[in-house]
C-alpha cells in the first residue's frame, strides 16, 4: 500500500511560471522513461542529477513540453523513496497534461500532503517538521518560508521548552507542598505563582499575536480600499497591482461590485480589494454593491480609505469612516489627486493640516510608493521585528497556545480567589499538557523530576 | 522421583509482608484454597522501617484497598496511636490520612487475621524453587524438599531476596531487621527467564526514648477529630502519643563531610540503585549544600517500647560516625542507638516483564506483587498485593483480569507506571504522579472501587450494603439541594451577610448557595436547611458541588483518555514489520508489548509520532480489512453473474 507510486504537483498553482511536477515511488523512474526523452535514459541517468529533454505522449507521440528532469534515487530523498521532479514552464493545462500522462503510465494522484506524509512514515522527519514542511508547501512569498524553514530548525520548540520550563518550576514548587507537606523550606508562595504567571502568559501572548501574523503572511493580509465614488480607487488597484482589472472612468459609481486581486508587496503577500463607492445609491445594482463594500470592510486587515483632495470631506467621507470605526479596522487615510492642486503652497497647508495622511497622484504616479511602504510598515510593525522573532505558522499549535493561555488565566483568576493549591496545579498541568503536545512531552514525569532535582527531601 | 507433597492449592503466596497478606487474604476471600509461606512468622506484616501508615498519596490507596475489600485500612485503624490529616487547607484532591502505628499490635492483629481467615493456610518455610511445566507454575518447593502444588503463584518477596545489609564498611547477608534473607529464589527466577534488578534503600537508626531530651524539640501533636482510614471502621481510639520535631545543624554536616569517604554510598561499596526521594542524610547534605539544617521526625515505634524511629536520618555510615551524628542534634546530646541505621541492597524484578494484571508475560499463573516489583512503601507494596491476589484468583477461574486504569484509582496509576514505564529506582506514590487526582480522592474511593470489589467477589455483603446506603443518601440529598429554593427574608441575608456572601432578592436553591466558596455545609443549620447526615456524605455533596466546574472537567480529560485506553493493539502484532516507527519504538513495542494504544504512548521511548504511526497503522489495516471482504464480496458477485 506504501510502494505505490504517487505524482503531484508541488509549486502552488498559479503563483509562478514554473509548476515541478514530483513522482515518488518504486515506479518513478520506469514511468518517467515512459514519457521522457532526453540524451540518456533517465534509468540510466545520476542520481541527484538533472536532464533536459522532452515530454512526449507515447500514445499520440505529440511533444507536450520542454522540460528539465530530476532524478533522486532512494534513499537520500524528501520520501526517502524514489523521486523524479519535472520542471515545466507550460503553466497550469500543461502541467495538468504532464500529470494526466504520469496518471496512465501508473502513478496515482498524491493526497494533499501526501509526500510529506511518506517522508514522516518513511522516518525522514518527525511530527512537527511535517507540520513545518506542510507550511513551506502552502508558503507563497519569501518571508513565509523563512518563517517556516526556522521553525523545522526547532526555535518554535525551543521557545516552548523554555516556556514549559518555567510553569515546571512553579509547579514543582507547589507539587513539592503537596506531596512532601512536611518538607519546611520551601513555603509556597501564591504571589511568586502569580507574577511568574504573568509574564508567561505575556510570552504566550507574543507567540499567539505571531499566529495571526504568521496566517497573514500565509493567507494574504487582506487590503480594502474604500472611499465614495470617482476618488480614484479603482486606479490605485490597477497601479499597485500593475493590471487593469478595475474599470476606471470619470462616471461615478463605475466599480459596482468587489474585485479582488492577489499581489505582492515587497514580500507581503496582499490581497487587495477594490470596492464600489460609498453614497446614497439610486440604482439597484449599484445599492447591492454598496452593500458589500460595508461587508468587505468587514473582513478587512487594513482599510485605504482614500478621498479626493480637491473636494472637502462629505457626508459620504463620513459615512465609511464611522463604518471603518464601528468595526474597528486599522486605516491609512489618503487623500488622491494631488495633482489637481495646482498651488505648491496650498498643498503644504492642507498637509499640515492631516499630517497623519497619505497624499497621492495615482494618474502622476506619485506617492504610490510611501503608500506600499506604509502597508508593509503596518503589517510588519504591527508584529514587530518579525525576522528574528519566533513565528507559529500553524494552526494546530496556535490552538494549544490558545488553550495554555486559558488554563494560565484561570491560575490567575484561582490565586486571586485564594483557591486551593490543588486547583492551581491543576490548571497549571493542564497548561503545561497543552504546550506539550506541540513538543510531545509529558507533563507528570517533568514535574516528578523537577521536585526530585530541585528539592531536598526524604525520611 | 520420590517427594513429600505438602499439600495442594489454587493460590500459594510467597511472603507474608503487606503485599502477602493482601494477596493471601484476597484470594482466599474470593474463595480460593490459599497458602501463604513466610520465612519467619513473627515477621508477618512487619514494618522493618517507619512506622506510620498513609501520608500523601499512600493514604489514597490504603482507603482504595479498603474500598476493595483489603484489611489493611482496617487493621491500621485498630492499631493506631496517632492520626492526622495532612494538606488540610490544600485541597480535596490531596487531603491525605496519615497514622502512627504501634509496629507489633499491627503484626500481630494481622497475624490473627490470617490465622482466622478461612481457606488459608499460614506456613513458616523459606520458598526455595517455582516450578513450572510449559510456561505453567505447577508449585513451589521449600527449603525442607517438601513440595507444594497449585494453580496460580504470587510472589511477594519485599526486600528478601539476596538481602545484604551494609552499615560503614561492614556488610552481611541479611533480610531487613536482621530477618533471615531469601537466598535461593532469585537464583530459581533467574532460572526461569526473568531478569532482575538490584535495588537499595535504608533505614534511620532507633534510638532508646529514655535517652532523649525532648525539651529541646518541638512537640508533633495528632488531629483532635480523628477519621479512620477503614470505611468500615465506625468508633476510632483517641491519640496516644506524640512526636516530635528538631533538626540537623553545621555540626552535623561537618561530621558527615569529614567522614564521607567511609560511607559506602560514595565509595562504591554499594551498587544497589536508591530512591531519590528517600535519599540518605549523607546524600541531602551532599547535594543540597546550600540548606543549613534538615529536618529530623522523632516517632514512637508503639505504645510497648521505648523504640523512637529518626524520620529524616536514613544513613549507611559506620556506627561511630552515625552515634557522633545524631547526638550533634538538639535533644540527642546524650542518645543511645538500640538499633543502628543500615542500607539494605535486594534482588527484584524489572516489572516490564508483567502484564497490567501482575501476572508474568511468559509464564502463566506467575504473579508478583510489592517490592520485589521495584516499589517502595507499606502501602505501595499491599496495593499490587490485593491486586495480584484478585487476579490470580480470576485466573484460576478463567475469568478476565481485573485492570484498574489511571483513571480509576492511584492503584492504576502505580501498577501502570511500574509495568508500562519502568522503573530506574525504587518507586513511591506521589499525587503528583496522577493526572486524575482531583477525581482520585481519598474521599470517594469507596464510591469509585466498592462495587468493582464486590462485583469480583471480594468487598463483603455488609461492605456493599454501607456503600449503597451512602450512595442513596448522597444521591438524595444532592437531589434536595437542587430542589429546596430559599426565599429572600430579612433572616436569610443576615445569614449572608455574616458569611460576607452576597444578598438575595429573589429565591437562591440551596445548591447555588453552597456553590458560594464562603458558604459551609455546616453553615445551613443556622438557616435550618442542614440534613442530620452523616460526615461522609456532607463531605461528598459538598465537593461534588463546589468543585463541579473542575470535576466536569477532569472527566472530559478522563473520557479523553479512556478513547485511546479502549483502542486495542492486537497481541501478535510484528513492530520490526511497521514502517515509520523508530528504531527504539520498534524495539520497546516488541518487547513490552502494550495492550492498547494508551498503554503504548506511556512506554518511554514511544513518541507521539510513534504513536501516530500506530494510529495510521491500525487505520490502513481496518481498511485493508474492510476491503479484503469486499473483494471477498467482489468476487463473489462474479461468480454469480
Ligand atoms: N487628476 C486625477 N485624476 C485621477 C486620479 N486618480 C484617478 N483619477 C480619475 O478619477 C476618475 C475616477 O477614477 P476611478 O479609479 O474609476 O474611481 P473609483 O473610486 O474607482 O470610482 P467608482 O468605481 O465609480 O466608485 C477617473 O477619470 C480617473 O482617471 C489622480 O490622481 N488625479
Ligand atoms: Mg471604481
Amino acid at each position: 500500500m506504501i510502494n505505490d507510486t504517487i505524482a503531484g504537483v508541488s509549486t502552488a498553482v498559479g503563483n509562478s511560471g514554473i509548476s515541478v511536477i514530483r513522482m515518488s515511488g518504486s515506479d518513478s523512474v520506469s514511468i518517467a522513461d515512459k514519457i521522457f526523452k532526453g540524451k540518456k535514459k533517465v534509468k540510466e541517468q545520476e542520481s541527484h542529477t538533472i536532464q533536459y529533454g522532452k515530454i512526449i505522449s507515447p500514445e499520440t507521440n505529440e511533444v507536450i513540453d520542454e522540460v528539465l528532469l530530476t532524478k533522486m534515487v532512494a534513499p537520500r530523498t524528501y520520501t526517502r523513496e524514489d523521486v523524479i521532479e519535472i520542471s515545466s514552464h507550460g503553466g497550469y493545462s500543461i502541467a495538468r497534461s504532464i500529470l494526466d500522462l504520469l496518471y496512465r503510465m501508473g502513478a496515482r494522484p498524491a493526497e494533499p500532503g501526501e509526500f510529506t506524509k511518506r517522508a514522516f512514515l518513511n522516518g525522514r522527519i518527525d511530527l512537527s517538521q511535517a507540520e513545518a514542511v506542510m507550511d513551506i508547501i502552502q508558503a507563497r512569498t519569501d518571508r513565509v518560508s523563512k518563517v517556516a524553514v526556522r521553525q523545522l530548525e526547532g526555535s518554535l520548540s525551543n521557545k516552548i521548552s523554555n516556556i514549559r520550563e518555567r510553569i515546571i518550576n512553579i509547579l514543582s514548587h507547589i507539587e513539592v507542598n503537596l506531596d512532601y507537606p512536611e518538607y519546611d523550606d520551601e513555603e509556597v508562595s501564591a504571589s511568586m505563582a502569580e507574577s511568574e504567571t504573568i509574564q508567561i502568559l505575556d510570552e504566550l501572548d507574543k507567540l499567539i499575536d505571531s499566529f495571526n501574523f504568521g496566517k497573514l503572511l500565509r493567507e494574504g493580509m487582506e487590503v480594502v480600499i474604500a472611499g465614495r465614488p470617482n476618488v480614484g480607487k479603482s486606479s490605485l488597484m490597477n497601479r499597485l497591482s500593475r493590471k487593469n482589472r478595475s474599470i476606471v472612468t470619470d462616471i461615478p459609481g463605475t466599480t459596482r461590485d468587489i474585485i479582488e486581486e492577489y499581489i505582492n508587496i515587497k514580500g507581503i503577500p496582499v490581497k487587495l480589494v477594490d470596492t464600489a463607492g460609498v453614497r446614497e445609491a439610486e440604482d439597484k445594482v449599484e445599492k447591492i454593491g454598496v452593500e458589500r463594500t460595508i461587508k468587505a470592510l468587514e473582513g478587512a486587515d487594513l482599510v485605504i480609505m482614500i478621498s479626493d483632495i480637491s473636494e472637502p470631506l462629505g457626508q459620504e467621507d463620513q459615512t465609511i469612516l464611522s463604518k471603518i470605526k464601528e468595526y474597528n479596522k486599522p486605516y491609512i487615510m489618503v487623500f488622491n489627486k494631488t495633482d489637481l492642486i495646482e498651488e505648491e503652497r496650498r498643498l503644504e497647508e492642507i498637509k499640515r493640516e492631516n499630517p497623519k495622511a497619505l497624499y497621492l497622484s495615482v494618474t502622476e504616479d506619485k506617492g504610490v510608493e510611501e503608500l506600499e511602504d506604509a502597508i508593509v510598515k503596518y503589517a510588519t510593525e504591527n508584529n514587530q521585528d518579525i525576522d528574528n522573532q519566533v513565528l507559529v505558522t500553524n494552526a494546530r499549535h496556535e490552538n494549544h497556545l490558545r488553550r495554555a493561555k486559558s488554563f494560565l488565566e484561570s491560575v490567575l483568576t484561582s490565586v486571586r480567589n485564594n483557591m486551593t493549591l490543588d486547583i492551581i496545579a491543576l490548571d497549571l498541568k493542564a497548561s503545561l499538557e497543552e504546550l506539550g503536545s506541540i513538543t510531545g512531552d509529558h507533563a507528570d514525569e517533568d514535574v516528578v523530576n523537577a521536585i526530585f532535582s530541585r528539592f531536598c527531601i526524604g525520611k | 522421583m520420590d517427594e513429600f507433597i505438602g499439600g495442594v492449592y489454587d493460590v500459594i503466596v510467597v511472603g507474608a509482608g503487606h503485599a502477602g497478606c493482601e494477596a493471601a487474604l484476597a484470594a482466599a476471600r474470593m474463595g480460593c484454597k490459599t497458602a501463604v509461606f513466610c520465612l519467619n512468622l513473627d515477621s508477618i506484616a512487619n514494618m522493618p522501617c517507619n512506622p506510620n501508615i498513609g501520608g500523601t498519596a499512600k493514604g489514597q490507596l490504603v482507603r482504595e484497598i479498603d474500598a476493595l475489600g483489603g484489611q489493611m485500612g482496617i487493621t491500621a485503624d485498630e492499631t493506631f496511636i496517632q492520626s492526622k490529616i495532612l494538606n488540610r487547607g490544600k485541597g480535596p484532591a490531596v487531603y491525605s490520612l496519615r497514622a502512627q502505628i504501634d509496629r507489633r499490635a499491627y503484626h500481630t492483629r494481622m497475624k490473627w487475621v490470617l490465622e482466622n481467615q478461612e481457606n488459608l493456610d499460614v506456613k513458616q518455610a523459606e520458598v526455595t524453587e517455582v516450578l513450572c511445566e510449559n510456561n505453567k507454575v505447577k508449585g513451589i518447593k521449600v527449603n525442607t524438599g517438601t513440595v507444594y502444588l497449585c494453580k496460580a503463584i504470587v510472589i511477594t518477596t519485599g526486600t528478601y531476596l539476596k538481602g545484604r545489609i551494609v552499615i560503614g564498611n561492614t556488610s552481611y547477608s541479611s533480610g531487613p531487621d536482621g530477618l533471615y534473607p531469601a537466598n535461593k529464589l532469585s537464583d530459581s527466577l533467574r532460572a526461569l527467564g526473568i531478569e532482575l534488578l538490584r535495588f537499595k534503600t535504608g533505614t534511620p537508626a532507633r534510638i532508646n526514648r529514655r535517652s532523649i531530651d525532648f525539651s529541646k524539640m518541638v512537640e508533633q501533636p495528632g488531629d483532635d477529630e480523628i477519621v479512620p482510614f477503614s470505611f468500615m471502621t465506625d468508633e476510632v481510639n483517641d491519640n496516644q502519643i506524640v512526636c516530635y520535631l528538631t533538626h540537623t545543624n553545621n555540626e552535623t554536616h561537618r561530621i558527615i563531610h569529614e567522614n564521607l569517604h567511609r560511607s559506602p554510598l560514595y565509595s562504591g561499596d554499594i551498587q544497589g540503585i536508591g530512591p531519590r526521594y528517600c535519599p540518605s542524610i549523607e546524600d541531602k547534605v551532599v547535594r543540597f549544600k546550600e540548606k543549613e539544617s534538615h529536618q529530623v521526625f522523632v516517632e514512637p515505634m508503639g505504645l510497648n517500647t521505648n523504640e523512637m524511629y529518626l524520620q529524616g536520618m536514613s544513613t549507611s555510615m559506620p556506627e561511630d560516625v552515625q552515634i557522633k551524628m545524631i547526638r550533634s542534634l538538639p535533644g540527642l546530646e546524650n542518645a543511645t542507638i538500640m538499633r543502628p541505621a543500615y542500607a539494605i541492597e535486594y534482588d527484584c524484578i524489572d516489572p516490564t516483564q508483567l502484564k497490567l494484571s501482575l501476572e508474568l508475560k511468559t509464564i502463566d499463573g506467575l504473579f508478583f506483587a510489592g517490592q520485589v516489583n521495584g516499589s517502595s512503601g507499606y502501602e505501595e507494596a499491599a496495593a499490587q498485593g490485593i491486586m495480584a491476589g484478585i487476579n490470580a484468583v480470576l485466573k484460576i477461574k478463567g475469568r478476565e483480569p481485573l485492570i484498574l486504569d489511571r483513571s480509576q484509582a492511584y492503584i492504576g496509576v502505580l501498577i501502570d507506571d511500574l509495568v508500562t514505564k519502568g522503573i530506574k529506582e525504587p518507586y513511591r506514590m506521589m499525587t503528583s504522579r496522577a493526572e486524575y487526582r482531583l477525581w482520585l480522592r481519598q474521599d470517594n474511593a469507596d464510591l469509585r472501587l466498592t462495587q468493582i470489589g464486590y462485583d469480583v467477589g471480594l468487598a463483603s455483603e455488609e461492605r456493599y450494603k454501607r456503600y449503597i446506603e451512602k450512595k442513596e443518601k448522597i444521591e438524595a440529598e444532592f437531589m434536595r439541594l437542587k430542589k429546596t429554593i430559599i426565599p429572600p427574608s430579612k433572616e436569610i441575608n443576615e445569614f449572608l451577610r455574616k458569611y460576607n456572601s452576597a444578598q438575595i432578592t429573589s429565591g437562591i436553591k440551596l445548591y447555588d448557595l453552597l456553590r458560594r466558596p464562603e458558604i459551609e455545609y455546616h453553615h445551613l443549620e443556622e438557616i435550618g436547611q442542614a440534613e442530620d447526615l452523616p460526615g461522609q456524605v456532607k463531605e461528598q455533596v459538598t465537593i461534588s458541588i463546589k468543585y463541579e466546574g473542575y470535576l466536569e472537567r477532569q472527566m472530559n480529560q478522563i473520557r479523553q483518555f479512556k478513547r485511546m485506553e479502549e483502542r486495542k493493539l492486537p497481541e501478535d502484532i510484528d513492530y520490526s514489520k511497521i514502517q515509520g516507527l523508530s528504531t527504539e519504538a520498534r524495539q520497546k513495542l516488541n518487547n513490552q508489548r502494550p495492550q492498547s494504544i494508551g498503554q503504548a504512548s506511556r512506554i518511554s521511548g514511544v513518541s507521539p509520532a510513534d504513536i501516530s504511526v500506530l494510529l495510521i497503522y491500525l487505520e490502513a489495516q481496518k481498511r485493508k480489512n474492510k476491503s479484503n471482504g469486499e473483494q471477498i464480496q467482489d468476487g463473489k458477485d462474479k461468480e454469480q453473474c
